[in-house]
């Protein structure tokens, strides 16, 4: 009888850890339904990106009091898991406070932990009053009804709910208050309660060390279904991200193949394709199946924190276009065709796409290439290059460009520049006046 | 107006059996569009001035396929590129300056992939090493003390990084630079990149270049300095849409430096 709770301790947590797994496992199932991509290269300046810009932070001091407040949670976060650690021994092998043999040094983490724990607690009050109160427009674009507006709130409440828990659980933890060591924001709640009887302490303390527990294993298992999944896809994400300059967008291989062929005179163009080249399905994509893997992995990570889209020119200027509803789109229709995947085993067609029932056409055309929105963005996502595959797909696969860029087209093929002028016309400014 | 411009060709360089320092990429919009025109010339007696030995190449020179790449047509891109690179590989050319941040992003970025290797500066970086070189002589003159503005073209910015050499130039002409709000890595675009500048905007509530135009005079400047014929073109059009063409001017920085030394 006497080991009940440790095994309700293990079951909980085994099933917890094991739903996370498994849904793990289905985003990286989904990504990996695109085109592979190669990252084997600049491993060095890879590993620089994530230690400056996933770990460091780096883009989010851009703008100071967000990046200072998240810094704050981000920080809190990851300190106050080492907390998690102890619980779990604790849970598993019946024993209470375990490290608290460590002494001061113990004392001091835990002093740390309950400072940042208030941190947290005021950081996150802060976030919720810039959108909730102060209302900032990035958090009220069209695509943030719904679910991702209530999916911003839940994550705050998650932490104010857990930090609040972790104190209360400290506070009417009895022994660790008579140890009076790390105890320096608890020991004011516990005064508060020192009229309370110490059995009902005893039950307080349960109660909040269980749901504090509980509460962590379900905000892991929440990431899955939420924006917050970037806490463990930054990482991954910023790795595989760009290490060339922004301005260089990638040449697609398959029509290189093709356009070589045609500039050779000595090329046989009915010669057969050589041995193990594939044809190349389509150019450009309809589908998120058509975008690559890092494409897809930045559609998970997206945060929809709209730092790209309160940078886009287009939309600034009133134009549809956002380049974070790019991102949303591109995930939840990759979320659609995942669930078809586990329903079908394979992909069956669903009569939808990412193009039209996802993202307008009128969306992909107002974008001006600016990069603002890869400058922006905290975990290196380019939103630029999944707008560039789309009109890839519409101009070669469908010649479906709007009229005047058509007829740009015609020009540059005609007379190698994008107005009406002759060729022979172009070195005319070196005499006129 | 001094002397005649010399602007050979590489047709002609060939034909003696030179090879010139650098090629001049003039770009079309840089070859055809009259206010760019003015860019083009400016430059080249910067060029002239400072005895640089270049050339261009003049009717072989076509679209660097920017828009094409940029409105999806990969294909066409593509096939300029390669002929490009053809031409350029024809004359053995090693290094090229444009006063065009596209057709300097296209070059310097995307041709590498396709075969063509070149040192690709944008005119700001090379007038700047002129300068540096002491070849080339930056002074305030007329310009000096005047507030102005530096409006960052997306494809030199963002794109390549490169923030510091158009001010480097600002700062020799003395004027009294003041910076947009959105300047350098949050430089709002002019609204003419990725073929934007070939086709009537999406439905908005303001034109880009308007929205930009606004920033910059919120600077009061006398003129708007820019690095990029389109981003020229797109902000003047915004001054004249604020009917302030009588009190801002907008000039690319390699006009101000012709400009200052009454070339
Ligand atoms: S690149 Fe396109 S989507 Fe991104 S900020 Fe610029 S205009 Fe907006
Ligand atoms: S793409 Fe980046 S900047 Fe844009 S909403 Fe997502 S995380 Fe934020």
């Amino acid at each position: 009888m006497q080991y009940i709770p440790n095994i309700l301790f293990l079951v909980i947590l085994i099933f917890g850890i094991g739903y996370f797994t498994k849904n793990i496992r289905k985003i990286i199932r989904n990504i990996k339904l695109g085109q592979a991509v190669d990252a084997s290269d600049n491993k060095g300046q890879r590993w620089n990106n994530v230690i400056r810009i996933a770990l460091g932070q780096s883009k989010m001091v851009v703008r100071p009091i967000p990046g200072l407040l998240h810094l704050i949670v981000y920080l809190g976060f990851i300190i106050i898991n080492i907390e998690v650690l102890e619980i779990i021994i604790d849970g598993i092998f019946g024993t209470h406070r375990i490290f608290s043999s460590l002494g001061s040094f113990y004392g001091f983490l835990i002093a740390s932990f309950e400072i940042l724990a208030v941190l947290v607690f005021v950081s996150v009050i802060v976030f919720w009053i810039r959108r909730n109160i102060i209302r900032l427009k990035r958090f009220w674009n069209p695509e943030m009804k719904g679910w991702p507006k209530n999916d911003g709130n839940f994550i705050l409440y998650f932490e104010m709910v857990l930090m609040t828990l972790f104190l209360i659980m400290n506070a009417t933890d009895v022994h660790f208050q008579e140890m009076n060591n790390g105890n320096i924001v608890s020991k004011y709640i516990a005064g508060w309660m020192s009229v309370t009887p110490e059995s009902t302490l005893y039950i307080i303390e349960r109660v909040a060390w269980w749901l504090h527990i509980v509460g962590i294993l379900i905000f892991l298992n929440y990431l899955y279904f939420s924006k917050h999944l970037h806490i463990i896809l930054a990482f991954p994400n910023v790795y595989f991200g760009s290490v060339t300059p922004k301005g260089k967008f990638t040449n697609l291989e398959s029509v290189t193949n093709e356009v070589k062929l045609m500039m050779d005179p000595s090329a046989d163009p009915y010669a057969a394709p050589p041995e193990g080249a594939e044809t190349p399905a389509k150019f450009g994509a309809s589908d998120v199946m058509d975008l690559t893997t890092t494409q897809l992995l930045n559609a998970y990570t997206c945060t929809e924190c709209g730092r790209c889209t309160s940078e886009c020119p287009a939309n600034q200027t009133g134009k549809k276009l956002s380049p974070r509803k790019i991102m949303m789109d591109t995930r939840d229709r990759l979320e659609e065709v995942g669930k078809n995947v586990d329903k079908n085993v394979e992909f069956q067609p669903d009569g939808k796409q990412l193009l039209d029932d996802y993202i307008s056409r009128e969306e992909l055309w107002a974008c001006t290439t600016c990069n603002a929105c890869v400058e922006a963005c905290p975990v290196s996502i380019d939103p630029l290059s999944i707008i560039m595959s789309m009109r890839q797909y519409l101009v070669m696969e469908q010649s479906a460009a709007p009229n005047e860029l058509n007829i740009t087209m015609t020009n540059i093929e005609n007379n190698a520049a994008p107005w009406p002028f002759n060729q022979m016309d172009r070195a005319n400014w070196i005499n006129e006046s | 107006m001094s002397e005649a411009l010399k602007v050979p060709t590489m047709a002609e360089y060939m034909a003696q059996g030179k090879q010139p320092e650098v090629l001049f990429w003039v770009g079309c919009a840089g070859s055809f569009d009259d206010r760019a025109k003015k860019i083009t010339k400016a430059f080249a007696k910067l060029l002239n001035n400072a005895g640089v030995d270049f050339a261009v190449l003049g009717t072989e020179e076509s679209c660097t396929g920017d828009p094409a790449k940029r409105a999806g047509n990969e294909f066409l891109f593509q096939m300029q590129a390669m002929m490009n690179i053809q031409v350029l590989d024809g004359y053995e050319i090693k290094k090229i300056v444009t006063t065009c941040p596209h057709c300097f992003n296209t070059l310097k970025n995307e041709y590498p992939d396709l075969g063509g290797n070149y040192e690709v500066m944008h005119h700001t970086q090379f007038l700047k090493s002129l300068m540096n070189e002491g070849r080339l002589k930056v002074e305030g003159g007329k310009f000096k003390g005047k507030r102005i503005t530096f409006h960052d073209p997306c494809y030199l910015g963002r794109a390549n990084n490169e923030y510091e050499a158009p001010r480097e130039l600002l700062q020799k002409l003395e004027v009294e630079l003041v910076e947009m709000k959105r300047c350098k890595t949050r430089g709002l675009c002019c609204g003419a990149g990725g073929a934007q500048m070939f086709k009537e905007p999406e439905k908005g509530n303001k034109d880009i270049n308007v929205e930009r135009t606004e920033e910059a005079i919120e600077t009061q400047p006398s003129i708007i300095a820019a690095g990029c014929p389109f981003c020229n073109t797109m902000i003047t059009d915004g001054v004249k849409a604020k009917e302030k063409e009588a009190s801002i001017q907008v000039m690319d920085i390699a006009e101000m430096i012709a400009n200052a030394a009454d070339l």
